[in-house]
Parts: C-alpha cells; structure tokens; sequence
C-alpha cells in the first residue's frame, strides 16, 4: 500500500522533479527503511551503526506518517546487507522505499541553561538537569510520548556516566530526543571533569 | 456550577502492567490511589503530577477531582491505543461537561476517530489537550477544534511550524530560542494549529484566546521550575480542576499560570527539587493567585 502512495505521489510532483536538483538526484541512491513501531529504529539505528553502516535517523515521507514516527536513510546499495543485518538481530523492516522528496530532518539544535551548581541540556522538547559535581541526573523534564516518564524513573539519581542511554529502551520520538540532550548532558560533564582534574 | 465528576482526565501512567482503569481516585502520602481496581502510582511526573494537582485544587475549593481514564503504557503505544479503542466505544454512554487528554502515545489514526465521536456528542464538550495528545492532534489538522492547548515555548515552536509531525522535527529556524513566541502564536494561528485558548508555558507565561495575546505574566520569576519534570503537567492540572470546578476557561487559563507561578515562590525550588514537593503548595498558592485577579478585575 506505502508503494502505491509513493507511485502517486511521484506521479503528481513529475514535473518539479523534471527539474530535479542535485541533491534529488542524489536522493534517488538512497533508500528511506520504515518499521512498524518507532522503537524498533532506534534499535536498528544503534545496531547498523555498530556494524559500520552509514545511516541517519529521518521523519518519514508524508504518505506513511502516522503519528510518532521515524525511519532509517541508507544506502541504497546497501540495503541487502542492512536487511541481513536487521534480520540476524530480528528486526523486520516494515518497507523499504527509494527516497524522493524532501525529508524532516530531526532536530539538531541542543540548548544548555547553567544554573550553577546544575546544567541543564534542551534537546527539542526533551530537557536532563544534571548536578555540576558528581554529575548526578536532577531531573528530566518535557516530553509527551508515554516512556517520558517511565525512563525519567530509570535515569533519576544516576550518574550520566553510568546510566542506560535512553535509547535503550526508549520508543518513542521524545526518548530520541532525550537521548540527544542525555549526550551533550555527558559531553559537557565529562569536558568540564577532565578539565578541573 | 459544573460537578467535577463531569470532567474526565485521560492519560498514561509508566508502569506496562496497568490496567484500563476508569474511575475516581485519591491522593494519599505521594501516591494516587484507586481503590482495589489498579495498583497506587507515584506521583512524580506525567499523567499522575496532572492528577495530584487537579487533587489540590479540588481539596482547596472543598470538591472532589474529576474522574480519570488511565492505561499503562510504557512507550509502544499498546495501552494507549487500547484507551482510544475504549473510549471511542464508550464515550456516548456517560455525559461529560469536558475532557482532558494528555501523556498518550500520539496516533493519528486513533486520534481522528476518537475526535469524531466526541464531535458527534451534543452538547459537545470542553476540550483539552497537552503532551502527545496535543502532539497527535495538531499533526491531525483539527488543532482548532479544541478549546485549550498548554505547549511549552519549545512545543509552541513545533504548533508554529507546519510541517513538523512532531517537536522532534521543529525546523532549526523555529526551535531556536530567538523567535519571539508572539509570532510563533501569529504563525501556528495562521494555519489552524492551535487551540482556542493557549496557556503559553515559559519565562513569560501567554493567555491567548483566538490569536490575541490577553495576558502576559511574568512574575514572580522562578527560572529553575523550567528543569522541574511535571511543573507542565502542574498546569494542567490546575486549569482542569478549575474547569471542573465551574470556573470561565479565560479565568481558568490566567490562575492556572499564575498558581503554579506562585508555587514556585512558595517553594523556592532548586533544579533537583522534584515535583512532589511542589504539589502541596497549590492551596497556598491558588489562593494568592485568586486574591490578586480578584482585586486586578474589581474597581477600587
């Protein structure tokens, strides 16, 4: 049914793309993996990247977005063997589609308030409020998706050095974002620790 | 007045085995408890902080909190999307005043159908939404139809912007901190995706209703509450009780924003200060917050 949509889509955007830009052109070699449930790409996401893929983490094309929803952007010559890959590790793609169009892009913007003796990192509408001297995890704040709260009662109190990455089990858009700000959250702890020592 | 067991809360709580539970519950030593029907949850953030505020404010004007549908859902989306299927069923077979949506796995699909059976009820009721509730029904294109939205500054980036399914997917020129909100509102005003009436949550809180911006709030300034997981869902809470309780959605939306406000003066927080220990101070703070708009509307 995703291929139908794409054909029609592609059917009625023919002659912006008669037109098409280098980047287009550039787009037709890669390819857009969609799964059924968003937490199955943050896991694809980590394991293609662990075995040397190069892939990005994008919004899907608007005829197959439900909601709170993400792919993967490959190679496309890759794909056979990210599809191997997946299936060793029992995750089934939902589609594989050649990619047309403009894609959304995640956020990459990360904001950082100092509040002293804590620092708090923003990552779209995901916030981690982090303690300056042990590095302990204050707070978590922001969200909407239902593992917002469920990880903040796992990060609570533990050291971002230490803790799961919310990646680990998060499912959702917002626990992607999260993962962003639990990262420059360690960054900056580990950058301002080596610095004092 | 309205009875407050006419207004419905609707969430998720982050435990997987939660039941669907619909019902009335307490708040007792930190936890929401339901009777023998779920177990009690901690109320630390998320849907449980929106029902132990809605539980102060209750307590403070001497009435019971509104009712609640809740399901677990620890973010696959399972649980949530079994709460829509029931209430879609169910909801022509009680009556409600309003309905409040919030931390629920955003599913556009789900959502479409659960706002046409609600737009078929007469007379239709308040609607309210915030999270990923709020999420799915500005990716629906029906924002308008609702009465009240709560976004943060960084959510009201993401109603400004169009394209985006998601905050996730703001647009940099958006998600920066340097696009006044007031042109963020004229932007998500302009293609439909916002509500009614906004609660504009921020260093500066915004009343809006239809686009204009009625109240600007600014003080007392408590910049730590932003790092404060659930300080949000304290603003829901508040506005929903309120609501419940039979107060204007215009009074409602400006001492909700003001309460929680006065909440963190009252507590003088710190950035580790969890929610828990904000929550008490809502009775206190509700009444100052009453006191002030009550002299700022009457003539001296």
């Amino acid at each position: 049914m995703a291929r139908f949509w794409q054909a029609l889509f592609s059917f009625f955007s023919r002659s912006r793309k008669n037109r098409s830009s280098s980047t287009e052109k550039a787009g037709r070699s890669r390819s857009f993996v969609s799964f059924q449930e968003t937490g199955e790409v943050i896991r694809a996401e980590r394991l293609l990247q662990e075995a040397g893929f190069s892939v990005e983490v994008m919004g899907p094309p608007p005829w197959l977005r439900r909601g709170c929803d993400m792919g993967i952007v490959c190679n496309a010559v890759e794909e056979p063997a990210i599809r191997t890959t997946l299936a060793a590790n029992n995750l089934h793609p939902e589609d594989v589609l050649p990619l047309a169009g403009d894609m959304l892009a995640p956020v990459s913007l990360v904001h950082t308030v100092d509040y002293g003796a804590f620092f708090m990192v923003r990552a779209a509408n995901m916030k981690i409020t982090i303690a300056w001297e042990d590095g302990r995890i204050c707070n978590v704040s922001g969200g909407g998706c239902p593992d917002v709260p469920y990880l903040a009662g796992k990060l609570l109190g533990r050291s971002i050095c230490d803790a799961e990455e919310p990646r680990t089990e998060g499912q959702t858009l917002c626990s992607y974002a999260l993962q962003k700000a639990f990262l420059e959250g360690r960054r900056q702890w580990q950058e301002a620790k080596n610095g004092s020592s | 007045m309205a009875r407050s067991e006419e207004w419905l809360i609707v969430g998720t709580v982050p435990q997987a085995d939660f039941p669907l539970y619909y019902g009335s519950y307490d708040l007792k030593d930190g936890w929401i408890v339901f009777g023998d029907d779920a177990p009690s949850v901690a109320v630390n953030r998320g849907t449980p902080a929106f029902l132990g505020a809605a539980w102060y404010v209750a307590q403070s004007l001497g009435g019971q909190p509104p009712r609640t549908l809740l399901v677990g859902d620890t973010g696959n989306g399972k649980g949530s999307r079994a709460l829509y299927g029931m209430l879609c069923d169910r909801i022509r077979e009680e009556s409600f005043s309003g309905l409040a949506f919030h931390y629920l796995y955003p599913d556009v699909d789900w959502h479409n159908r659960l706002l046409l059976a609600l737009e078929s009820l007469n007379p239709r009721p308040v609607l309210c939404a915030d999270a990923g509730f709020m999420y799915a029904a500005k990716m629906s294109g029906y924002a308008a139809l609702y009465d009240l939205f709560t976004p943060d500054s960084g959510e009201m980036a993401f109603l400004a912007d169009e394209s985006a399914p998601h905050p996730f997917y703001t647009r940099g020129f958006l998600s920066g901190s340097d696009i006044p909100v007031p042109d963020l509102l004229k932007r998500a005003y302009a293609h439909e995706n916002a509500a009614r009436w906004m609660i504009v949550k921020g260093h500066t809180d915004y009343i809006v209703h239809d686009g204009d911006i009625l109240e600007r709030i600014t003080a007392p300034d408590t910049p730590v509450m932003e790092a404060i997981g659930g300080t949000g869902d304290m603003v829901i809470g508040v506005a929903t009780a309120l609501l419940a309780s039979g107060v204007p959605l215009a009074d409602a939306a400006s001492l909700a924003a003001h309460t929680v406000r006065r909440c963190g003066q009252i507590v003088s927080p710190t950035p580790a200060t969890q929610i828990l220990a904000l929550l008490p101070a809502i009775p206190e703070a509700l009444s100052l917050a009453s006191e002030a708009r009550f002299r700022a509307v009457t003539p001296s």
